[in-house]
Protein backbone atom coordinates (compact mmCIF):
# COMPACT_ATOMS: atom_id res chain seq x y z
CA UNK A 1 0.00 0.00 0.00
CA UNK A 2 1.65 3.23 -0.74
CA UNK A 3 1.63 6.07 2.19
CA UNK A 4 4.33 8.67 2.19
CA UNK A 5 7.68 8.18 0.97
CA UNK A 6 9.83 7.22 4.10
CA UNK A 7 13.36 8.50 3.79
CA UNK A 8 16.00 6.46 5.56
CA UNK A 9 19.18 8.17 6.36
CA UNK A 10 21.75 10.52 8.86
CA UNK A 11 20.04 13.31 10.40
CA UNK A 12 21.79 15.95 8.10
CA UNK A 13 21.64 17.19 4.29
CA UNK A 14 24.48 14.63 2.62
CA UNK A 15 23.21 13.19 -0.58
CA UNK A 16 19.60 12.45 0.85
CA UNK A 17 19.25 16.13 0.30
CA UNK A 18 18.19 16.81 -3.05
CA UNK A 19 16.07 14.00 -2.92
CA UNK A 20 14.25 16.10 0.47
CA UNK A 21 14.17 19.24 -1.99
CA UNK A 22 12.15 17.26 -5.02
CA UNK A 23 9.73 16.00 -3.08
CA UNK A 24 9.18 19.46 -1.01
CA UNK A 25 8.84 21.31 -4.29
CA UNK A 26 6.56 18.07 -5.78
CA UNK A 27 4.12 18.93 -2.63
CA UNK A 28 5.10 15.51 -1.29
CA UNK A 29 5.15 15.12 2.04
CA UNK A 30 7.53 12.18 3.28
CA UNK A 31 8.61 10.88 6.80
CA UNK A 32 12.07 10.03 7.89
CA UNK A 33 13.73 7.53 9.65
CA UNK A 34 17.37 9.02 10.96
CA UNK A 35 20.19 6.70 11.67
CA UNK A 36 21.77 7.86 14.54
CA UNK A 37 23.59 3.91 15.57
CA UNK A 38 25.60 1.48 14.03
CA UNK A 39 23.08 -1.52 14.89
CA UNK A 40 20.54 0.46 12.83
CA UNK A 41 22.77 0.22 9.60
CA UNK A 42 22.83 -3.47 10.19
CA UNK A 43 19.72 -3.98 10.70
CA UNK A 44 18.93 -2.47 7.62
CA UNK A 45 21.53 -4.52 5.94
CA UNK A 46 20.46 -7.73 7.36
CA UNK A 47 16.85 -7.14 6.16
CA UNK A 48 18.24 -6.87 2.75
CA UNK A 49 16.54 -3.31 2.55
CA UNK A 50 20.24 -1.98 0.64
CA UNK A 51 20.63 -3.44 -2.38
CA UNK A 52 24.33 -1.86 -2.25
CA UNK A 53 24.76 -1.78 1.10
CA UNK A 54 24.16 2.01 0.84
CA UNK A 55 21.75 4.77 1.78
CA UNK A 56 20.24 6.73 1.10
CA UNK A 57 17.50 4.72 0.93
CA UNK A 58 13.88 5.66 0.23
CA UNK A 59 10.41 3.57 0.41
CA UNK A 60 8.13 4.76 -2.43
CA UNK A 61 5.41 3.48 -3.89
CA UNK A 62 6.43 -0.30 -2.24
CA UNK A 63 9.48 -0.22 -3.48
CA UNK A 64 12.95 -0.01 -1.24
CA UNK A 65 15.20 2.17 -3.67
CA UNK A 66 18.88 3.50 -3.48
CA UNK A 67 20.99 5.37 -5.66
CA UNK A 68 20.09 8.48 -5.12
CA UNK A 69 20.17 9.89 -8.36
CA UNK A 70 17.80 6.46 -9.94
CA UNK A 71 15.29 8.16 -6.73
CA UNK A 72 15.63 11.65 -8.04
CA UNK A 73 15.04 10.30 -11.41
CA UNK A 74 11.59 8.28 -10.32
CA UNK A 75 10.36 11.10 -8.20
CA UNK A 76 10.63 13.93 -10.99
CA UNK A 77 9.30 11.84 -13.59
CA UNK A 78 6.34 10.81 -11.69
CA UNK A 79 5.19 14.29 -10.56
CA UNK A 80 5.86 15.44 -13.93
CA UNK A 81 9.21 17.50 -13.36
CA UNK A 82 11.14 15.62 -15.89
CA UNK A 83 10.13 17.47 -19.28
CA UNK A 84 8.25 16.66 -21.96
CA UNK A 85 10.29 14.50 -24.38
CA UNK A 86 13.82 12.61 -24.69
CA UNK A 87 15.26 16.07 -25.95
CA UNK A 88 13.79 18.08 -22.76
CA UNK A 89 15.06 15.05 -20.38
CA UNK A 90 18.39 15.17 -22.02
CA UNK A 91 18.69 18.78 -21.30
CA UNK A 92 17.46 18.39 -17.78
CA UNK A 93 19.64 15.71 -17.79
CA UNK A 94 22.66 17.89 -18.45
CA UNK A 95 22.00 20.35 -16.16
CA UNK A 96 21.04 18.67 -13.04
CA UNK A 97 24.88 16.15 -13.50
CA UNK A 98 26.50 19.98 -13.38
CA UNK A 99 24.35 21.47 -10.50
CA UNK A 100 25.11 17.67 -9.33
CA UNK A 101 28.86 18.10 -9.53
CA UNK A 102 29.07 21.68 -7.46
CA UNK A 103 27.06 20.38 -5.10
CA UNK A 104 29.37 17.41 -4.24
CA UNK A 105 31.90 19.89 -3.59
CA UNK A 106 29.83 21.80 -0.98
CA UNK A 107 29.35 17.96 0.44
CA UNK A 108 32.32 17.18 1.27
CA UNK A 109 33.63 20.15 2.55
CA UNK A 110 33.32 19.61 6.07
CA UNK A 111 35.45 15.81 5.49
CA UNK A 112 38.30 18.15 5.26
CA UNK A 113 40.84 19.59 7.39
CA UNK A 114 40.91 23.32 8.05
CA UNK A 115 43.82 23.72 5.12
CA UNK A 116 42.10 21.88 3.11
CA UNK A 117 39.00 23.52 3.58
CA UNK A 118 40.64 26.44 2.80
CA UNK A 119 41.92 24.90 -0.96
CA UNK A 120 38.40 23.94 -1.06
CA UNK A 121 36.32 27.01 -0.59
CA UNK A 122 38.28 29.00 -3.33
CA UNK A 123 37.50 25.47 -5.85
CA UNK A 124 34.33 25.77 -4.89
CA UNK A 125 33.89 29.90 -5.99
CA UNK A 126 35.79 29.27 -8.76
CA UNK A 127 34.15 26.35 -9.81
CA UNK A 128 30.51 28.57 -9.81
CA UNK A 129 31.38 31.50 -11.03
CA UNK A 130 33.65 30.51 -13.75
CA UNK A 131 32.23 27.09 -14.82
CA UNK A 132 28.68 26.64 -13.59
CA UNK A 133 26.74 30.13 -12.57
CA UNK A 134 27.90 31.26 -16.22
CA UNK A 135 25.88 28.36 -18.13
CA UNK A 136 22.72 28.60 -15.83
CA UNK A 137 23.01 32.35 -16.76
CA UNK A 138 23.19 32.12 -20.13
CA UNK A 139 20.52 28.84 -20.45
CA UNK A 140 18.06 31.63 -19.02
CA UNK A 141 19.31 34.29 -21.50
CA UNK A 142 18.72 32.60 -24.51
CA UNK A 143 16.00 30.40 -23.27
CA UNK A 144 14.03 33.36 -21.94
CA UNK A 145 11.52 31.81 -20.05
CA UNK A 146 11.39 31.61 -16.27
CA UNK A 147 12.79 28.04 -16.03
CA UNK A 148 15.85 26.11 -17.56
CA UNK A 149 14.01 24.28 -19.82
CA UNK A 150 10.62 24.26 -21.32
CA UNK A 151 7.73 26.99 -20.03
CA UNK A 152 7.39 24.77 -16.02
CA UNK A 153 9.22 23.96 -12.84
CA UNK A 154 11.51 20.75 -13.45
CA UNK A 155 14.30 19.30 -11.74
CA UNK A 156 16.66 20.95 -13.06
CA UNK A 157 15.63 24.55 -11.62
CA UNK A 158 15.32 22.52 -8.21
CA UNK A 159 18.92 21.34 -8.41
CA UNK A 160 19.86 24.74 -9.05
CA UNK A 161 17.88 26.75 -6.75
CA UNK A 162 19.37 23.95 -3.92
CA UNK A 163 23.05 24.65 -5.22
CA UNK A 164 22.82 28.59 -5.55
CA UNK A 165 21.70 28.64 -1.89
CA UNK A 166 24.57 26.05 -0.66
CA UNK A 167 27.19 28.10 -1.95
CA UNK A 168 25.55 30.99 -1.25
CA UNK A 169 26.44 29.78 2.56
CA UNK A 170 29.63 29.76 1.53
CA UNK A 171 30.34 32.62 -0.66
CA UNK A 172 27.07 35.14 0.33
CA UNK A 173 28.51 37.76 -2.82
CA UNK A 174 28.75 34.79 -5.60
CA UNK A 175 25.97 35.82 -7.49
CA UNK A 176 26.73 39.10 -7.77
CA UNK A 177 27.49 39.18 -11.33
CA UNK A 178 24.60 37.09 -12.32
CA UNK A 179 21.16 39.30 -12.81
CA UNK A 180 19.41 36.61 -14.42
CA UNK A 181 19.71 33.93 -11.92
CA UNK A 182 19.43 36.47 -8.93
CA UNK A 183 16.02 36.91 -10.33
CA UNK A 184 15.57 32.53 -11.12
CA UNK A 185 16.61 32.66 -7.55
CA UNK A 186 13.48 35.47 -6.50
CA UNK A 187 11.12 33.64 -8.24
CA UNK A 188 11.62 29.91 -7.28
CA UNK A 189 11.78 30.64 -3.91
CA UNK A 190 8.62 32.16 -3.87
CA UNK A 191 7.03 29.17 -5.47
CA UNK A 192 4.59 27.75 -2.94
CA UNK A 193 5.68 25.00 -2.60
CA UNK A 194 9.48 25.87 -1.96
CA UNK A 195 8.92 29.01 -0.19
CA UNK A 196 6.69 26.32 2.35
CA UNK A 197 10.56 24.07 2.16
CA UNK A 198 12.52 27.46 3.23
CA UNK A 199 10.50 28.07 6.50
CA UNK A 200 11.76 26.97 9.23
CA UNK A 201 10.62 24.10 10.80
CA UNK A 202 10.63 22.26 7.35
CA UNK A 203 12.10 18.95 6.67
CA UNK A 204 15.01 20.77 4.92
CA UNK A 205 18.31 20.36 7.19
CA UNK A 206 20.86 22.90 8.42
CA UNK A 207 24.89 22.91 6.76
CA UNK A 208 26.76 19.90 8.75
CA UNK A 209 28.06 20.11 12.34
CA UNK A 210 30.54 18.54 14.38
CA UNK A 211 27.96 16.19 16.15
CA UNK A 212 26.80 15.68 12.11
CA UNK A 213 30.78 14.55 11.44
CA UNK A 214 30.51 11.91 14.20
CA UNK A 215 27.13 10.28 13.55
CA UNK A 216 28.24 9.49 9.70
CA UNK A 217 31.78 9.03 10.34
CA UNK A 218 30.50 6.07 13.42
CA UNK A 219 28.40 4.69 10.58
CA UNK A 220 30.85 4.61 8.14
CA UNK B 1 21.28 17.42 -40.40
CA UNK B 2 22.24 14.58 -38.11
CA UNK B 3 24.30 11.34 -39.15
CA UNK B 4 26.57 9.41 -37.46
CA UNK B 5 26.46 10.69 -33.80
CA UNK B 6 30.29 12.10 -33.18
CA UNK B 7 32.26 11.04 -30.13
CA UNK B 8 35.00 13.85 -28.74
CA UNK B 9 37.54 12.43 -26.21
CA UNK B 10 41.34 11.32 -25.62
CA UNK B 11 42.04 8.34 -27.76
CA UNK B 12 41.00 5.66 -24.39
CA UNK B 13 38.30 4.69 -22.36
CA UNK B 14 37.95 6.93 -19.51
CA UNK B 15 34.17 8.42 -19.09
CA UNK B 16 33.84 7.67 -23.08
CA UNK B 17 33.97 3.90 -23.21
CA UNK B 18 30.57 3.15 -21.93
CA UNK B 19 29.58 5.42 -24.13
CA UNK B 20 31.00 3.32 -27.10
CA UNK B 21 29.46 0.04 -25.63
CA UNK B 22 26.16 1.29 -25.45
CA UNK B 23 25.89 2.46 -28.92
CA UNK B 24 27.89 -0.47 -30.12
CA UNK B 25 25.27 -2.65 -28.39
CA UNK B 26 22.14 -0.38 -30.19
CA UNK B 27 24.04 -1.12 -33.33
CA UNK B 28 24.87 2.32 -34.40
CA UNK B 29 27.90 3.38 -35.53
CA UNK B 30 29.68 6.10 -34.74
CA UNK B 31 32.75 8.36 -35.15
CA UNK B 32 35.51 9.60 -32.94
CA UNK B 33 37.45 13.14 -32.93
CA UNK B 34 40.25 12.75 -30.14
CA UNK B 35 41.47 15.05 -28.41
CA UNK B 36 45.66 14.66 -28.54
CA UNK B 37 46.56 18.77 -27.90
CA UNK B 38 45.88 21.06 -25.45
CA UNK B 39 45.07 23.38 -28.27
CA UNK B 40 42.35 21.26 -29.47
CA UNK B 41 41.14 20.94 -26.08
CA UNK B 42 40.96 24.77 -25.42
CA UNK B 43 39.46 26.06 -29.34
CA UNK B 44 36.82 23.32 -28.31
CA UNK B 45 35.82 25.36 -25.16
CA UNK B 46 36.25 28.89 -27.54
CA UNK B 47 34.05 27.42 -29.85
CA UNK B 48 31.66 27.20 -27.21
CA UNK B 49 31.06 23.61 -27.61
CA UNK B 50 31.91 22.40 -23.91
CA UNK B 51 29.23 23.31 -21.60
CA UNK B 52 30.81 22.96 -18.30
CA UNK B 53 34.30 23.17 -20.22
CA UNK B 54 34.68 18.87 -20.27
CA UNK B 55 34.71 16.15 -21.94
CA UNK B 56 33.12 13.30 -23.01
CA UNK B 57 31.47 15.32 -25.95
CA UNK B 58 28.96 13.67 -28.42
CA UNK B 59 27.61 15.40 -31.27
CA UNK B 60 24.30 13.63 -31.53
CA UNK B 61 20.74 14.59 -33.47
CA UNK B 62 21.85 18.09 -33.44
CA UNK B 63 22.48 18.38 -30.13
CA UNK B 64 26.17 18.82 -28.43
CA UNK B 65 25.54 16.63 -25.58
CA UNK B 66 27.69 16.34 -22.83
CA UNK B 67 28.14 14.67 -19.04
CA UNK B 68 28.36 11.46 -19.65
CA UNK B 69 25.16 9.99 -17.77
CA UNK B 70 22.87 12.53 -19.38
CA UNK B 71 24.53 11.01 -23.04
CA UNK B 72 24.20 7.31 -21.92
CA UNK B 73 20.01 8.15 -20.82
CA UNK B 74 19.61 9.53 -24.41
CA UNK B 75 20.69 6.58 -25.95
CA UNK B 76 18.92 4.28 -23.92
CA UNK B 77 15.95 5.59 -24.23
CA UNK B 78 16.47 6.09 -28.30
CA UNK B 79 17.31 2.74 -29.13
CA UNK B 80 14.99 0.98 -26.96
CA UNK B 81 17.20 -0.01 -23.98
CA UNK B 82 16.21 1.34 -21.02
CA UNK B 83 12.96 -0.98 -20.17
CA UNK B 84 9.55 -0.75 -20.87
CA UNK B 85 7.96 1.52 -17.93
CA UNK B 86 9.17 4.17 -15.14
CA UNK B 87 9.65 1.12 -12.77
CA UNK B 88 11.27 -0.82 -14.99
CA UNK B 89 13.75 2.67 -16.31
CA UNK B 90 14.04 4.18 -12.53
CA UNK B 91 13.90 1.16 -10.02
CA UNK B 92 15.60 -1.48 -11.80
CA UNK B 93 18.05 -0.06 -14.74
CA UNK B 94 18.85 3.51 -13.08
CA UNK B 95 19.54 1.65 -9.98
CA UNK B 96 21.63 -1.25 -11.26
CA UNK B 97 23.62 1.04 -14.09
CA UNK B 98 24.23 3.65 -10.90
CA UNK B 99 26.00 0.92 -9.17
CA UNK B 100 28.05 -0.43 -12.06
CA UNK B 101 29.38 2.95 -12.31
CA UNK B 102 30.27 3.36 -8.79
CA UNK B 103 32.52 0.53 -9.54
CA UNK B 104 33.91 1.45 -12.92
CA UNK B 105 34.36 4.79 -11.86
CA UNK B 106 37.31 3.41 -8.96
CA UNK B 107 38.62 1.58 -12.01
CA UNK B 108 38.75 4.40 -14.16
CA UNK B 109 40.32 6.84 -11.66
CA UNK B 110 42.93 4.36 -10.87
CA UNK B 111 45.71 5.09 -13.26
CA UNK B 112 45.80 9.05 -12.23
CA UNK B 113 45.79 8.08 -8.46
CA UNK B 114 49.36 8.36 -6.05
CA UNK B 115 51.59 5.55 -6.66
CA UNK B 116 51.03 4.75 -2.93
CA UNK B 117 47.37 5.28 -3.62
CA UNK B 118 47.21 2.71 -6.33
CA UNK B 119 48.78 -0.27 -4.52
CA UNK B 120 46.23 0.71 -1.83
CA UNK B 121 43.34 0.77 -3.74
CA UNK B 122 42.84 -1.74 -6.27
CA UNK B 123 42.26 -4.44 -3.94
CA UNK B 124 39.75 -2.27 -2.26
CA UNK B 125 38.33 -2.21 -5.64
CA UNK B 126 38.01 -6.42 -5.93
CA UNK B 127 36.83 -6.72 -2.40
CA UNK B 128 33.87 -4.27 -3.28
CA UNK B 129 33.39 -6.18 -6.83
CA UNK B 130 33.31 -9.28 -4.82
CA UNK B 131 31.08 -8.31 -1.88
CA UNK B 132 28.75 -5.60 -2.32
CA UNK B 133 28.31 -5.18 -6.31
CA UNK B 134 28.88 -8.88 -7.59
CA UNK B 135 26.69 -10.39 -5.14
CA UNK B 136 23.88 -7.86 -5.98
CA UNK B 137 23.70 -8.59 -9.68
CA UNK B 138 24.24 -12.31 -8.95
CA UNK B 139 20.65 -12.40 -6.72
CA UNK B 140 18.53 -10.13 -9.36
CA UNK B 141 20.00 -12.90 -11.95
CA UNK B 142 18.55 -15.58 -9.66
CA UNK B 143 15.51 -14.14 -8.96
CA UNK B 144 14.51 -12.13 -11.94
CA UNK B 145 15.44 -15.55 -13.96
CA UNK B 146 15.12 -14.01 -16.90
CA UNK B 147 18.69 -14.07 -18.42
CA UNK B 148 19.06 -9.96 -18.53
CA UNK B 149 18.76 -7.77 -15.53
CA UNK B 150 15.80 -6.10 -16.28
CA UNK B 151 12.45 -7.28 -18.25
CA UNK B 152 13.27 -9.85 -21.09
CA UNK B 153 15.35 -8.06 -23.18
CA UNK B 154 19.24 -6.75 -23.38
CA UNK B 155 19.10 -3.46 -21.67
CA UNK B 156 21.64 -0.42 -20.55
CA UNK B 157 21.96 -2.06 -16.91
CA UNK B 158 22.81 -5.07 -18.87
CA UNK B 159 25.68 -3.69 -21.33
CA UNK B 160 27.24 -1.46 -18.66
CA UNK B 161 27.46 -4.80 -16.22
CA UNK B 162 29.18 -6.60 -18.86
CA UNK B 163 31.44 -3.72 -19.72
CA UNK B 164 32.00 -3.63 -15.48
CA UNK B 165 32.48 -7.29 -15.51
CA UNK B 166 35.40 -7.61 -17.98
CA UNK B 167 37.01 -4.57 -16.61
CA UNK B 168 37.52 -5.92 -13.27
CA UNK B 169 38.42 -9.53 -15.07
CA UNK B 170 41.40 -7.70 -16.36
CA UNK B 171 42.92 -7.09 -12.68
CA UNK B 172 41.75 -10.10 -11.34
CA UNK B 173 40.69 -13.41 -13.77
CA UNK B 174 38.86 -15.32 -11.25
CA UNK B 175 36.61 -12.65 -10.00
CA UNK B 176 33.59 -14.52 -10.98
CA UNK B 177 34.72 -17.97 -9.39
CA UNK B 178 31.48 -17.72 -6.55
CA UNK B 179 29.07 -16.22 -9.03
CA UNK B 180 27.79 -18.59 -11.78
CA UNK B 181 25.14 -16.88 -12.79
CA UNK B 182 27.12 -14.18 -13.70
CA UNK B 183 29.43 -16.30 -15.47
CA UNK B 184 26.58 -17.44 -17.42
CA UNK B 185 24.97 -13.99 -18.12
CA UNK B 186 28.91 -12.84 -19.07
CA UNK B 187 28.97 -15.71 -21.78
CA UNK B 188 25.27 -14.97 -23.20
CA UNK B 189 25.65 -11.36 -23.52
CA UNK B 190 29.11 -11.62 -24.63
CA UNK B 191 27.65 -13.38 -27.91
CA UNK B 192 24.72 -11.29 -28.80
CA UNK B 193 25.56 -10.20 -32.41
CA UNK B 194 26.21 -6.06 -31.72
CA UNK B 195 28.25 -6.72 -28.53
CA UNK B 196 30.25 -9.76 -30.32
CA UNK B 197 31.36 -7.54 -32.90
CA UNK B 198 32.11 -5.09 -30.30
CA UNK B 199 34.62 -7.45 -28.29
CA UNK B 200 36.95 -8.39 -31.74
CA UNK B 201 39.82 -7.12 -32.71
CA UNK B 202 39.75 -3.73 -34.69
CA UNK B 203 36.12 -2.47 -32.83
CA UNK B 204 36.35 0.78 -31.81
CA UNK B 205 36.67 -0.40 -28.16
CA UNK B 206 39.87 1.17 -26.14
CA UNK B 207 42.41 -0.65 -24.43
CA UNK B 208 43.34 -0.69 -21.17
CA UNK B 209 45.02 2.49 -19.66
CA UNK B 210 48.75 3.09 -20.10
CA UNK B 211 50.86 5.70 -19.15
CA UNK B 212 51.54 7.43 -22.39
CA UNK B 213 47.92 7.93 -22.23
CA UNK B 214 47.78 9.28 -18.62
CA UNK B 215 50.20 11.88 -19.69
CA UNK B 216 48.59 12.86 -22.62
CA UNK B 217 45.31 13.33 -20.61
CA UNK B 218 47.00 15.55 -18.03
CA UNK B 219 48.90 17.22 -20.45
CA UNK B 220 45.40 18.33 -22.34
CA UNK B 221 43.46 19.21 -18.60
CA UNK B 222 46.67 20.50 -16.85
CA UNK B 223 44.87 19.45 -13.64
CA UNK B 224 46.83 17.57 -11.12
CA UNK B 225 44.68 14.97 -10.51
CA UNK B 226 44.71 12.84 -7.46
CA UNK B 227 41.70 10.95 -6.64
CA UNK B 228 41.84 8.83 -3.70
CA UNK B 229 38.43 6.45 -3.20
Amino acid sequence: MAGKPKLYYFNGRGRMESIRWLLAAAGIEFVEEFLETREQYEKLLQDGALLFQQVPMVEIDGMKMVQTRAILGYIAAKHNLYGKDLKERALIDMYVEGTRDLIDLIRVHHKFSPEEQEKNLALINERATARYFPVYEKVLKDHGTEFLVGNQLTWADVQLIEAILMVEEKVSTVLSKFPLLQDFKTRICNIPTIKKFLQPGSQRKPPPDESYVVTANRLD
Amino acid sequence: MSGKPKLTYFNGRGRMESVRWLLAAAGVEFEEVFLETREQYLKLIQDGDLLFDQVPLVDIDGMKMVQTRAILSYIAGKHNLYGKDLKERALYIDTYVEGTMDLMQMILTLPFSLPEAKEKNLPLIIEKAKNRYFPAYEKVLKQHCQGFLVGNQLSWADVHLLEAILMVEEKDPTVLSEFPLLQGFKTRISNMPTIKKFLQPGSQRKPQPDDKYVATVMKILKEAMYYSI
